[in-house]
C-alpha cells in the first residue's frame, strides 16, 4: 500500500505540475529545435524593453493544439501548417529562423566530408536497400574514397521532431519509393534501423557503432564536430552544409508566393544551396480576443528580425533573408485585425 | 446540600461541554482522514475516466485490432500496440529472471549470514539504489552500459549460441549495445532493491523459534533456508515481485534511452524494441493529429491494466501472508 500510494502522489505532482503557467507579458509554446534562440531573444528583448516573454518548448504537436485551444499568443511549430489548415484555424503563419539537417556517420577510415551521397542513395540506405558501405552505387559517388565491407546500421530520431520532419521530406520529396512506402512527418515507420532519443542520442549512437550513419541538426553537428556528409543537391553539384548554404536554399524559395510561407527548404534549386533544410514557425489568430497581447508579441518578432540576427547565429540558426522578412512584415499588416477591423501592426517601424 | 448538587452539576455541565469539544474534534479529525483517502479515489477514478475518454477515437477507429497489429505508422494514422506490448512484457520478464534470484540471495544474506555489522551498510546501499532517479540509469546505460555490453556480453552471446538451434535466433544480429536485452538488464538493476528490500522484511518476520527449532535438529544453512524460510515466506516474497514487476512494466526514462526504439517485433533480444512507456515519452510531444495522440493515449490505458493487475495481484498476496502472520 505505501508503494501504491507513492505512485499516486507521484502522479499527482505530475500533472499538477504540468498545469503552472507563469504570468508574463507574451506567452507562446511550441517548438524545441528553436527555443534556445528563443530564449536568448527573450532575454536580451526583456533587458531593452521590459516586456518578458513566456516560451514552453513542450513541442510542435503541443504548440499547435495550445494555440488553437487559445492558451497562448502564439504557437511555435518546425513542421509548417498548410494553407487550408490555416484558413479553417483562422492563424497566421510566418518562419522565424533557418536550420539545416546534416547526414553524420561513422565509417572506418573515412573523414569528415569524405562521403558524398544523393538523394537516391540516402533514401536507399535509410529504405534498407543499400546495406553494405561498399556497395556500387556509394563507391560510384565516391570515387576517391576506399570503403570497408562494413554493414551500415542506419540511427533515426525516436522522438517526433522537426529534424525528422525535415528529413524525410526530402526523401519523400525526391525519392518515389520513399514516398510511398514511408512519407515525411515528425515520426514515422522507419523500416529498419534503431532509434534514439534527441540529437544526442543520434550522435552518441552513431558515434559508438561502426558502419552507422545517423542525421541531427546542424548546429549540434557543428557544436560536437561530427563527421558529416556532402549531399549532391537539384543542381548537381556537391555541397558541404554550411550557414551559407542554407541561406542559399531559403533565397531561392518562393516564400512570397506561398500561403503562410509554408515552405520546407528540402531539395532547393541553386548550385549553392544544402538540400536539407528548414524554417521553425510561429502560429497566431488573425482576429485575437486580446490584440494588446498579439501587438506586444509582433513587436517583439519584428524587434528579432532587425536585431536578433547575430544573436541566432552564435546559436547557429540561420537568420531569414530580408526579403523574406519584409514580406513577412506586410502579412502581418495585411492579415492580423483587431476585433474592430483595425490592423494591429504597422509595417514602416 | 442544594451546593453539594449545584456544583455535581455544575461538573457534569463542564464535562458535557468538554466531551463536546474532544467530540467535534474528533468529529473533524475523523472527516478530515476520510477526505484525504476519498481524494485519492477521486483521483484514481479521474485518471482512469480521462485515459478512456481519450482512447475513445483509437478504440473505436481501430477496434480490437490495435492491440494485435504491429503497424506503428504516423504518416498514414494506422497504429498497433503489440510491438510495444510485447517490448513491455520481455523487458520486464528479463528484469525479473535476473532481479529475483539475486534479490532473494541478498536477502537471505542479509537476514542469515550477514554478520551484524555490516547489515545496515549493505541495507542502505540497497535502499540508496532505489533512489537514484531513472533518468541516470538511462544515461549511465546509454554512455557507460550500452558501450560496455557492445564489446563484451553481446559479442559473447553471439558467439556461443550461434550454432545452438533456437538461441541463435535470439542472440542473433549485430551487436548494436542498445536493445531489447540491454533495457531488460537496466530494469533488473532498478528493481532488484523493491525485490531485496520486501524480501528481506518477510524474512525477518518469521517467527525466530522456528529457525531455531531447525538449527536445533541439526539442518544446515541451506536446509534452513529451503525447507523453513522461503516456504514460510513465499506468499510475501512473490507480492515483492510483484511491486518489482510494475516498476519495471511502468519505467520510462531509462528504457527509452537504451532500448533502441523501434516500432517491430525482433526474435533476437540484441535487436532494438520498444516500450508502452518509451513510446509514449518519445512521441506524444510532437503528435499531431487526433488518432495519433489517442493512440498514445490508449497505450497509456493498456499499460494502466497491465500495472493495475500486477499492483492488485501484489496486494492481495501481501494481505493473505499479513492474515497468516497474524
Amino acid at each position: 500500500m505505501r508503494y501504491m500510494k507513492t505512485l499516486v502522489a507521484a502522479g499527482i505532482f505530475a500533472v499538477a505540475t504540468l498545469g503552472i503557467a507563469t504570468a508574463a507579458n507574451i506567452s507562446g509554446a511550441g517548438a524545441t529545435f528553436p527555443y534556445p534562440v528563443y530564449a536568448k531573444w527573450a532575454d536580451a528583448y526583456k533587458k531593452e524593453t521590459g516586456v518578458g516573454l513566456n516560451y514552453q518548448s513542450i513541442g510542435s504537436g503541443g504548440g499547435i493544439k495550445q494555440i488553437q485551444a487559445k492558451t497562448v499568443t502564439f504557437g511555435a511549430t518546425d513542421m509548417p501548417l498548410k494553407g487550408e489548415e490555416l484558413t479553417k484555424a483562422g492563424l497566421i503563419q510566418f518562419p522565424t529562423v533557418l536550420g539545416g539537417v546534416v547526414p553524420v556517420f561513422n565509417i572506418d577510415g573515412v573523414a569528415a566530408g569524405g562521403l558524398v551521397l544523393d538523394s537516391a542513395t540516402l533514401a536507399r540506405i535509410f529504405l534498407g536497400e543499400i546495406k553494405s558501405w561498399d556497395d556500387s552505387a556509394i563507391k560510384k559517388l565516391n570515387p576517391e574514397t576506399k570503403f570497408p565491407a562494413q554493414a551500415i546500421v542506419v540511427v533515426h530520431r525516436s522522438d517526433g521532431s522537426g529534424t525528422t520532419f525535415i528529413f524525410t521530406d526530402y526523401l519523400a520529396k525526391t525519392n518515389a519509393d520513399w514516398k510511398s512506402k514511408v512519407g515525411a512527418n515528425t515520426a514515422v515507420e522507419w523500416p529498419v534501423g534503431i532509434g534514439a532519443k534527441g540529437n544526442e542520442g543520434v550522435a552518441n549512437n552513431v558515434a559508438n557503432t561502426k558502419g552507422a550513419i545517423g542525421y541531427v541538426e546542424y548546429a549540434y553537428a557543428k557544436q560536437n564536430k561530427l563527421a558529416f556528409a556532402k549531399m549532391i543537391n537539384k543542381a548537381g553539384s556537391a555541397v558541404a552544409p554550411t550557414a551559407a548554404a542554407f541561406q542559399a536554399a531559403a533565397a531561392s524559395a518562393d516564400w512570397v508566393g506561398t500561403p503562410g510561407f509554408a515552405i520546407v527548404l528540402t531539395d532547393e534549386v541553386g548550385a549553392a544551396s544544402w538540400p536539407i533544410a528548414g524554417a521553425t514557425f510561429i502560429l497566431i489568430h488573425k482576429q485575437p480576443q486580446d490584440a494588446e497581447a498579439v501587438s506586444e508579441t509582433l513587436k517583439f518578432f519584428a524587434w528579432a528580425y532587425s536585431k536578433g540576427d547575430k544573436m541566432a547565429e552564435e546559436l547557429d540558426y540561420v537568420p531569414m533573408p530580408d526579403n523574406v522578412v519584409n514580406a513577412i512584415q506586410k502579412a502581418w499588416a495585411a492579415e492580423i485585425k483587431d476585433q474592430s477591423g483595425k490592423a494591429i501592426f504597422a509595417v514602416s517601424n | 446540600m442544594s451546593d453539594a448538587a449545584l456544583q455535581n452539576s455544575s461538573i457534569a455541565l463542564l464535562r458535557g461541554q468538554v466531551l463536546d469539544r474532544l467530540r467535534l474534534r474528533d468529529r473533524i479529525f475523523h472527516f478530515s482522514t476520510v477526505a484525504a483517502a476519498l481524494i485519492v479515489l477521486a483521483i484514481l477514478a479521474g485518471v482512469i475516466i480521462a485515459l478512456f475518454i481519450g482512447a475513445i477515437p483509437a478504440l473505436c477507429n481501430f477496434g480490437a485490432g490495435f492491440l494485435v497489429s504491429q503497424r506503428w505508422n504516423p504518416v498514414t494514422e494506422n497504429f498497433g500496440a503489440l510491438a510495444p506490448i510485447y517490448g513491455t512484457l520481455v523487458t520486464s520478464l528479463i528484469a525479473m529472471v535476473i532481479a529475483v534470484p539475486f534479490g532473494l540471495l541478498i536477502a537471505v544474506f542479509l537476514t542469515e549470514l550477514c554478520p551484524i555489522w555490516l547489515r545496515r551498510p549493505i541495507g542502505i546501499a540497497i535502499e540508496l539504489l532505489a533512489g537514484i532517479p531513472s533518468i541516470i540509469y538511462g544515461i549511465w546505460g546509454l554512455f557507460v552500459f550500452a558501450p560496455f555490453l557492445q564489446g563484451t556480453l553481446q559479442p559473447f552471446l553471439i558467439k556461443v549460441f550461434g550454432n545452438v538451434p533456437v538461441l541463435s535466433e535470439l542472440f542473433a544480429g549485430p551487436p548494436y549495445g542498445i536493445g531489447i536485452l540491454t533495457a531488460g538488464l537496466i530494469l533488473a538493476i532498478m528493481v532488484l532493491p523493491f525485490v531485496t528490500s520486501i524480501s528481506r522484511d518477510v524474512f525477518e518476520a518469521i517467527p525466530p523459534v522456528l529457525k531455531e527449532a531447525a538449527y536445533g535438529v541439526g539442518a544446515t544453512t541451506w536446509e534452513v533456508v529451503r525447507n523453513v524460510v522461503l516456504p514460510y515466506a513465499r506468499v510475501g516474497v512473490v507480492g515483492g515481485f510483484m511491486l518489482g514487476l510494475g516498476r519495471a512494466l511502468g519505467e520510462t526514462m531509462a528504457v527509452t534511452f537504451v532500448i533502441g526504439n523501434a516500432h517491430r517485433i525482433s526474435p533476437s533480444l540484441l535487436a532494438p524494441g520498444t516500450t508502452i512507456s518509451a513510446t509514449i515519452a518519445n512521441e506524444f510531444t510532437e503528435a499531431v493529429g487526433d488518432i495519433y495522440t489517442s493512440s498514445l493515449i490508449a497505450l497509456g490505458l493498456i499499460l494502466f491494466v497491465m500495472t493495475f493487475i500486477v499492483l492488485a495481484a501484489a496486494r492481495y498476496m501481501l494481505l493473505r501472508i499479513d492474515r497468516r502472520m497474524g
